[in-house]
């Protein structure tokens, strides 16, 4: 019987290769949806880890975890060093990573920090930042590249570069009279680090020296060696990575750094703040399943459309095996098996479709939005949804079965013709 | 009164199709076993509804009809569907062949629903397909590449005799197979059926509307004398 439905499908190949390839390009869709969903939560959650609170100026938990970890958006405020300096020596406090924002090279974001940025960085599961090449910054015209940087700009060790004021990828304001050496180029991480230029603060500090408000000022040049003179230490920061001597603290600091009266500071926890981006999200990721999940639905009655179209030129076809000894069952289980061959072909070559999709986007989603997607196996929500697809197809498919199942009963072996 | 090998026994069969007078109403008539009958009936006078009875498809609504001594209505659905597969091949008026499958599946296609058929043919089933196929005067080695919906309608029926013929079911029904077919086709192939019905022993029932084929059979009857139903403006 599945060798009869199997040549009755090839018999039609021209609606049955559109309606299998509708089922594919909705599943594609739908899974994809759920993809790049699930990768993009997983390349966020995996981007910090081991920090136990990001302390900036007062603004949205979001806001803050946007523009610290994954360089989105700007930053409204600074935080200043005095006040760094008095959380950083906090008791409870074990480790902490300045992060400066606010310079641009080449479309990718520089920031400044300090060597402990590299010894307690940690992202994914608790991984520490490693170097493909070189080492920390040493002086203060020192730059450590992020992989894709190095990559991208075809930079090595020892190439000089300059930092341009402002983060538009277009600058005509550059500080070109203070290049860069490479020290240092950091091996692959999988989130925004490989996409950051990191200097140390004492050079975001020496390069503005004779800036003020966004213009260089005239006829006050400062050359790079006359700026290693000046004191370089920051008057302010962008914000800072904590971690904490035991995380029992936790809330007790972030209640204090809340409540601190020098300055409006708004001290956030990593996870916490991830959630609240789900929630924010989560409501356009619902409405884009459920559009996928209509595009399938429509997918799945264009099957069944297809199928009850051909029901009445079949109609010759069922009173033939009727009258060779068809049962009507045997009827009824070749329109179910048809139903289910398309409905399983679409959604393999969905699949294969949505794969060879992922294959060919995935270097573009990495380089414009950091957005990793992995080429694994399907998960088991992704399985869930094929699952639905497929019943979804079966129940579909058994309109039109029951349908001829119903007329060849009727006809018998008298079809008008 | 019925002999016990009767291929068909009615006794005061009586047929209605749902909200409409009766239509068959027959009060006696044997078939024996090897006789090739044929029927005539105008339009319309119930002849394929006839023939829907005793392949086992329509139900009586009363009387008796018995196959080879079996009463179809008294078997299961399943075994009914069964029993038309192992005992009975048909051929129809027009458009016989199933479009997806080729000139040989065609043929054998009843051999896939009757145990029966396919046991006494044992392995020979293809080859007997092509020796019913030769005999009834097609090329299989020519058209075996060719889709059968590009065969002319007297090699679609001749395809679709080779079908019913297989296995020698017990009785073969016969609906208007010859009426898309001219005088001297329709001829010769009536001479191919007979030829190989008597070959595998098979009783043939051949219905038509065209009372010129009468004189080409042995046995011929008018529906319209049968039938009790059958009123006088329909006979006309
Ligand atoms: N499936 C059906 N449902 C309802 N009525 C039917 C059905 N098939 C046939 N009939 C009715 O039964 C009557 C006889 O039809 P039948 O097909 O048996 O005649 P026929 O003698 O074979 O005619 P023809 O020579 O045109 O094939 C017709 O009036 C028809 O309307
Ligand atoms: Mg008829």
């Amino acid at each position: 019987m599945f060798r009869l439905a199997l040549k009755s499908l090839l018999n039609r190949r021209g609606t049955v290769l559109l309606t299998v390839f509708t089922i594919a390009l909705s599943t594609a869709l739908l899974v994809g949806v759920e993809r790049v969903r699930s990768e993009a939560r997983s390349s966020f959650a995996s981007t910090l880890s081991g920090t136990d609170l990001i302390v900036g100026a007062r603004a949205g938990t979001v806001q803050l975890l946007l523009y610290s970890v994954f360089r989105l958006g700007e930053p409204t405020a600074n935080v200043s060093w005095a006040t760094y300096q008095q959380i950083a020596a906090a008791p409870a406090v074990a480790w902490t990573v300045p992060i400066s924002l606010g310079d641009s090279h080449r479309g990718y974001r520089v920031l400044g920090t300090t060597g402990a940025y590299f010894e307690h960085y940690r992202f994914g599961n608790r991984q520490p930042l490693a170097f493909a090449h070189g080492e920390p910054f040493a002086g203060v015209y020192e730059a450590v590249l992020g992989s894709e940087v190095a990559a991208k700009l075809g930079y090595s060790l020892g190439d000089d570069i300059v930092i341009a004021h402002g983060i538009g990828r277009v600058s005509f304001s550059n500080h070109d009279d203070k290049p860069f050496r490479i020290a240092g180029i950091l091996a692959p991480t999988g989130t925004p680090v490989d996409r950051t230029v990191h200097v140390p603060l004492a050079a975001i500090e020496a390069i503005h020296l004779d800036w003020q408000s966004g213009t260089r000022l005239p006829g006050r040049g400062i050359s790079a060696e006359q700026a290693l003179t000046h004191d370089l230490t920051p008057r302010s920061i962008t914000a800072f990575l904590v971690g904490l001597k035991s995380r029992v603290a936790t809330f007790q600091l972030q209640r204090q750094i809340n409540e601190y009266r020098g300055e409006a500071l708004s001290a956030i926890l990593p996870g916490v703040a991830l959630q609240q981006l789900w929630s924010l999200t989560g409501v356009a990721e619902n409405a884009l399943r459920l559009v996928a999940a209509c595009v399938v639905i429509v997918g799945i009655l264009g099957m069944s459309t297809a199928l009850l179209t051909t029901l009445n030129e079949r109609r010759r076809e069922m009173a033939i095996l009727r009258s060779v000894g068809a049962r009507p069952r045997t009827i009824l289980g070749l329109l179910c098996l048809e139903a289910m061959s398309l409905t399983l072909a679409g959604i393999v070559l969905g699949v294969l479709l949505l794969y060879a999709i992922l294959a060919a986007v995935r270097g573009y989603a990495a380089s414009q939005f950091g957005l990793f997607l992995g080429l694994g196996l399907p998960t088991a929500a992704e399985l869930y949804a094929l699952a639905a697809i497929f019943s979804a197809g079966l129940v579909a498919g058994m309109v039109p079965a029951w349908l001829g199942y119903r007329r060849s009963l009727s006809d018998g072996l008298a079809v008008r013709t | 009164m019925n002999t016990p090998t009767a291929t068909v026994a009615i006794d005061d069969l009586r047929y209605a199709w749902p909200g409409k007078p009766a239509l068959i109403d027959i009060p006696h008539l044997v078939i024996g076993a090897g006789e090739r009958v044929f029927l005539e009936g105008p339009s319309g006078s119930g002849k394929s509804t006839l023939l829907g009875l005793l392949g086992g498809v329509l139900l009586p609504d009363a009387g008796r009809l018995a196959i080879l001594g079996t009463e179809p209505a008294r078997l299961r659905a399943g075994a009914r569907d069964r029993f038309r597969a192992d005992h009975i091949g048909f051929i129809f008026q027009q458009f016989n062949l199933v479009p997806y499958l080729g000139l040989v599946e065609n043929v054998t296609l009843g051999c896939r629903f009757s145990p029966r058929r396919r046991q006494r043919l044992g392995a020979r089933v293809n080859s007997e397909a092509e020796r019913l196929l030769g005999a009834l005067g097609l090329d299989v080695q020519s058209l075996r590449h060719h889709s059968v919906t590009e065969l002319s309608v007297g090699q679609q029926q001749r395809v679709a005799a080779a079908r019913a013929l297989i296995g020698a079911p017990e009785l073969v029904i016969a609906d208007e197979p010859t009426s898309a077919l001219d005088a001297n086709a329709r001829a010769a192939f009536i001479e191919l059926l007979f030829g190989e019905c008597g070959r595998a022993g098979s009783t043939l029932v051949f219905v038509s509307h065209d009372p010129a084929l009468a004189p080409l059979f042995p046995r011929s009857l008018r529906l319209t004398d049968v039938n009790r139903a059958a009123t006088p403006a329909e006979a006309a």
